[in-house]
């Protein structure tokens, strides 16, 4: 079985180059610029913007095409799901009824609907180039050091870069772990019933996270055998100082927020109507 | 030690056990008479980690194995169900307080409370929080995040009750009970 995972993907790139903490930032305002707004506007302007910066940090599409499909499926069983439960749902929202298709019962498609939705999916298209590139663009021994630069205490800090130390060393005893069971005749192909298969996935699962629950005794030992935690602070081999793309980005994502802010209360709502 | 909240022993079970959480999403196994739903073995584990390590290592593995994973699986971060993850990470762990399971007791009493506190914390994570954190963050039509709220929320409460409670007493197995040496006579 083959886990897709996304991963860090090295080339030289002003986007490479950014401190891991400054795109951290970023990432999060941009969040919460997507996630408080409902301004079609703002949100296509996000998504030109992320589709740009993804062309600067030259990501090619063919290396995270995987997710993309994914993330499509979802979307569409999203809207799909809206569509089913609510579709009077963009009437409520900007208060008028222009309907496109008659259908029967409340099932008519009307424009506000269609808007409605449009802007769900783009709140996501909005942060989606985003976040593919903070994780294929940040070394993950530099994420560690960002999350305590933008204040995490660093213990939480070091839990997050003991994930990400440690999952290709779970995938791999993973691997070990189903060929062992395979050589003593557990089938792992093929059809069968329900009962059987939990004993299957069992007969892997089971020594997997008991194993590995054993390795926390002797991480949590080594390091407390090298004084972990003793000081208010740590340094990180891989902290930098912000440099002045860092600055400019930071104050870019800044500044938007606070124009999207700025709209949302002079409008009193978060919703951009073009129907009124 | 001055800081027991979060010591190292905490930090390392959340660090690993978000590894674990992550990999675990990715081996689902399909339930077969029911279509289109699979038995979420993330969430039997986190029942694990979380009354042995207890609330503070539960709710890091939810909070770092869910955001994490969704960004490595699905390149985006739906943080109501991260916030759900969490929350329902610190409600296992609270039964931590009444178990022993290091010192390899798990009987009829201790499966009971187990199962309280699952059922309780997940029915207020999934059928209360994520649908209100699903409204107010992403706009979402009230009837839709109530009835995903509700599946996802049962699904999770029967498997971690029986898998989760099988997976919790086989974890004990293998721990030595206390007082299990006796003199010989």
């Amino acid at each position: 079985m083959r886990m897709h995972m996304l991963s860090y993907i090295d080339r030289a790139t002003p986007i490479h180059q950014m401190t891991g903490a400054a795109k951290l930032i970023c990432f999060i305002l941009w969040s919460v610029i997507a996630m408080t707004t409902f301004d079609t506007r703002v949100l296509v302007f996000m998504l030109i913007t992320g589709v740009i910066i993804f062309w600067v940090a030259k990501v090619r599409l063919s290396e995270i095409s995987f997710v993309l499909s994914f993330i499509l499926v979802f979307l569409l069983l999203n809207n799909l799901g809206i569509y089913i439960f609510a579709p009077r749902q963009g009437t409520t929202i900007y208060g008028t009824t222009h309907i496109l298709v008659h259908l029967p019962g409340i099932f008519s498609l009307t424009c506000e609907q269609l808007f409605y939705q449009l802007n769900v999916s783009l709140k996501y298209f909005a942060v989606i180039p985003f976040a593919l590139l903070f994780i294929v663009t940040t070394q993950p021994s530099e994420f560690a050091a960002s999350l305590n630069r933008i204040g995490v205490s660093y213990r939480i800090a070091y839990a997050v870069s003991i994930t990400l130390r440690y999952i290709p060393d779970v995938q791999r005893s993973y691997h070990e772990i189903a060929q062992a069971q395979q050589a003593r005749g557990v089938d792992l192909s093929g059809k069968q019933k329900f009962g059987r298969r939990i004993r299957r996935a069992s007969a892997i699962v089971i020594p997997l996270i008991i194993s590995t629950l054993d390795r926390i005794e002797v991480v949590s030992n080594a390091m407390e055998l090298r004084r972990f935690g003793k000081k208010k602070k740590r340094t990180w081999y891989h902290g930098r100082p912000f440099t002045r793309i860092d600055y400019l980005a930071v104050l870019f994502a800044g500044l938007l927020l606070i124009l999207s802010l700025w709209l949302t209360l002079q409008r009193g709502s978060r919703y951009y109507n073009p129907f009124i | 030690m001055k800081k027991d909240w979060l010591s190292i022993r905490t930090i390392v079970a959340a660090g690993i056990g978000a590894a674990i959480f992550i990999i675990l999403r990715y081996i689902s196994i399909p339930v077969g008479f029911v279509p289109n739903t699979t038995v979420q073995l993330s969430y039997i584990f986190l029942a694990l980690i979380a009354v042995v390590y207890g609330p503070v290592a539960g709710g890091l593995v939810g909070l770092i194995g869910h955001s994490l994973g969704d960004a490595l699986q699905y390149g985006s971060v739906w943080w109501s169900w991260v916030v759900v993850s969490a929350i329902v990470g610190i409600g296992f762990g609270l039964a931590s307080h009444f178990l022993k399971i290091s010192d390899g007791e798990f009987g009829w009493k201790s499966i009971a409370v187990f199962n309280l506190f699952q059922v309780v914390t997940q029915a207020i994570g999934w059928f209360l929080i994520a649908p209100i954190l699903d409204i107010s963050i992403y706009g979402e039509p009230a009837n839709k995040v109530f009835v995903q709220g509700f599946t996802a929320g049962i699904l999770d409460i029967v498997t971690v009750g029986i898998f989760g409670t099988l997976l919790i007493w086989i974890y004990t197995q293998t721990r030595t009970k206390v007082g299990s040496l006796k003199k010989e006579a």
